[in-house]
């Protein structure tokens, strides 16, 4: 029987089938965080319960903290007890901890995989959405819920049905200018932000194959705004390149035991999926979301739509909405909105790859008087890297704001927020209402489109800026 | 957990696609580390304006929807994050059930976790039932019997019947699987052999 990437680590790691159909299955990884951890914690103490395995356990904040003056603490006091709580509860619970002032210290998808804790094969679960991001290296990866995490604390297992398979084949090579953002985009743009929902994604094809390690995670983290709990993509050589010698990978001879499972892995040929869809890299274009939803999405040379067009009333009024609350009006250019913000980071695109892509767009140039650009490297290691690099003097002169690791203003929850109104071009991975702050207007776009609008100070086709 | 079987009450439209839980439960709540206390902020931008005034237009605001026990929404309701305060804050509010085209995944295993019923039907039943909403009369369901009452007209729906079992008796998860700590053990036996599958220490 052939069988696909998810079909193996899948059945690999069935501990019961239950009669109704849905399986017990076994955990390898648990990541955690401080929001939504602390109730589950809670959960455990009450029923006098212990944490099964705090070895295949890791935990982090990042959600919640500052990135900037973190010497001085966390200053709003309600941030600042959750953390505390983390850090009392991985002392009694005796998970192993990177904390706050630690430079391991970032956003948990980042720190996961560069500390080796992401291994190929392996369930890989945490109480964050975004958590399909280790989906890159060939894991079952997803974001579960608090009562979840603690079913995981509790058993390391969790009961799951089993999802069904759809395969992303991405055909062609990708044009200078469009990245993995664009890619993910583009799929979601096609699917809807509910196709993928009951669905493991796989991504496969030559535009794929040829992704870095880190465009691979920013298309599997976007995996959930198509409504997909998972995306993967089949281990390679660059993925073995990639966790040998991490701190907490396999080493020496267990490393090549374990390299010999992880080269079984992929997807037979003609292994069978319930359904297919194919994309061709070689047409898609740097992307731009015009609205309030990740598939209110277009290509950067096209003009805001307009709701006359739609027929289905439900939607003709959803699109009026987005377009009311995003202060756009129909039949304008893409390229003429103008912005007051950027945001670069967050676990869809903080990594050294996209800070490297920002840098090459702003080198020698400045960010428009108009502008406030900020950037939150994914990790204080990141972070390291892209001053020892010469990344952060680039970006540092053209006029952005160099801040410390965390989820900052993807979402909001720290003190880097977007104003009533104010226009946000943002890496990040969700443009809902208010995410980056109450009446704030996110457009989502890749790193290199973002550094482009800071120094234009609206919106251009990054192919065409110099 | 509480058990779930036979629920009356007020049904509130909101026939917006995609209510994701950003909506449901905005950021600056997810700072607490109890369970309850939310319903106060269930769609917090919605049901207040910027300077905290209750906004009188919105229908969870309204008698008598500010009693609602059911919501019926549009399609992909509670995408994007994984937040389980948002299942917290409409239980807090006092609603059980919601009844939609379609779930985002994630939600909707959380309501389960939480006696929280989300209920599928398809899209001509759910203009039906959210015309009533809209006009204030009260609707019933029965999990036992998998239907919905809604003046005189019977609605059925499917669910899964594992998660019906925990909900008509409110089964904690963690103590079903435990039953089979055994097979966890087994499990865990085979791969003491595999010295690569624990991390290095950090």
């Amino acid at each position: 029987m052939k069988r696909t990437l998810f079909d193996k680590i899948w059945e690999q790691h069935v501990v019961n089938e239950r009669q109704d159909g849905s399986s017990l299955i076994y955990i390898d990884r648990h990541l955690v965080h401080e929001v939504t951890s602390p109730q589950a914690f809670e959960g455990l103490r009450n029923s006098k319960r212990f944490l099964r395995r705090p070895d295949l356990t890791l935990a982090v904040a990042d959600h919640n903290v500052p990135t900037e003056n973190r010497v001085e603490g966390i200053k709003d006091d309600v941030a600042r007890i959750q953390v505390e709580t983390l850090e009392k509860n991985v002392k009694e619970f005796q998970v192993p901890y990177i904390p706050l002032m630690d430079s391991r210290q970032g956003i948990v998808h980042v720190i996961g995989p560069e500390q080796g804790f992401t291994l190929p094969g392996c369930t890989l679960v945490c109480g964050d959405s975004h958590t399909s991001t280790h989906g890159a290296f060939g894991a079952l990866a997803f974001g579960i819920g608090t009562s979840e995490v603690e079913h995981v604390f509790a058993t390391q297992t969790l009961v799951q049905k089993r999802p069904k398979t759809m395969l992303i084949n991405v055909s062609g090579k990708l044009s200078v200018g469009v990245t993995a953002k664009d890619i993910a985009l583009g799929i979601i743009k096609k699917l809807g932000t509910s196709g993928g929902t009951g669905f493991v994604l796989e991504y496969a094809g030559e535009a794929i194959s040829n992704l870095s390690i880190e465009g691979r995670m920013t298309l599997c983290n976007m995996s959930i705004e198509a409504g997909a709990r998972a995306g993967l993509v089949a281990p390679d050589n660059k993925t073995y390149e990639y966790i040998k010698n991490r701190p907490m990978s396999p080493k020496g001879d267990s490393f090549e035991k374990a390299l010999a499972e992880w080269m079984l892995l992929p997807s037979d040929e003609g292994a069978s999926y319930d359904e297919i869809v194919k994309i061709d890299a070689t047409s898609l274009e740097p992307h731009l979301t015009w609205g309030t939803s990740p598939e209110d999405v277009l290509p950067i040379n096209s003009q805001v739509p307009d709701p006359k067009n739609i027929e289905k009333e439900t939607l003709k009024n959803a699109m009026q909405d987005s377009l009311d609350y995003m202060g756009l009006k129909p039949g304008s250019l893409l390229t003429d909105i103008k912005i007051d913000k950027v945001f670069i980071g967050s676990c869809t695109n903080s990594r050294i790859e996209d800070l490297r892509e920002a840098a090459s767009i702003a080198k020698g140039k400045k960010v428009n008087d108009s502008v406030h650009a900020m950037v939150v490297p994914g990790s204080g290691l990141i972070k390291e890297q892209a001053e020892k690099e010469g990344i952060a003097d680039i970006l540092i002169q053209a006029g952005f704001d160099w801040r410390e690791p965390g989820c900052s203003m993807c979402l909001g929850m720290n003190p880097d927020q977007l104003k009533p109104k104010e226009r946000c071009a943002s890496t990040s991975n969700r443009n809902f209402r208010g995410r980056q702050g109450r009446d704030g207007r996110t457009h989502l776009v890749s790193p290199g489109m973002a550094a482009a609008a800071a120094i234009a100070g609206h919106f251009v086709d990054v192919r065409n800026f110099n | 957990m509480k058990s779930f079987n036979k629920l009356s009450g007020i049904v509130a439209s909101l026939p917006q696609l995609n209510i994701d839980t950003d909506a449901i439960i905005p950021k600056q709540f997810l700072k607490t580390i109890e369970r309850t206390g939310l319903g106060k902020h269930l769609f917090h931008e919605k049901r207040y304006s910027k300077e905290n005034n209750l906004n009188e237009n919105f229908v969870l605001n309204q008698e008598p929807w500010n009693k609602s026990k059911f919501i019926v929404a549009g399609d992909n309701f509670g995408c994007g994050s994984s937040r389980e305060h948002a299942p917290w804050a409409l239980l807090d509010f006092g609603i059980s059930c919601i009844i939609s085209t379609s779930f985002a995944d994630i939600f909707y295993n959380n309501c389960f976790k939480n006696g929280v019923l989300p209920v599928i039907l398809d899209e001509k039943n759910v203009i039906e039932i959210s015309k009533l909403a809209d006009e204030g009369i009260e609707i019933s369901i029965d999990l036992e019997e998998q239907q919905i009452i809604a003046q005189n007209k019977i609605y059925k729906f499917d669910i899964d019947p594992y998660r019906k079992h925990c909900l008509l008796n409110g089964l904690d998860d963690i103590g079903i699987t435990l039953e089979n700590e055994n097979k966890i053990n087994s499990y865990e036996d085979k791969l003491s052999n595999k010295k690569w599958y624990v991390p290095e220490k950090i």
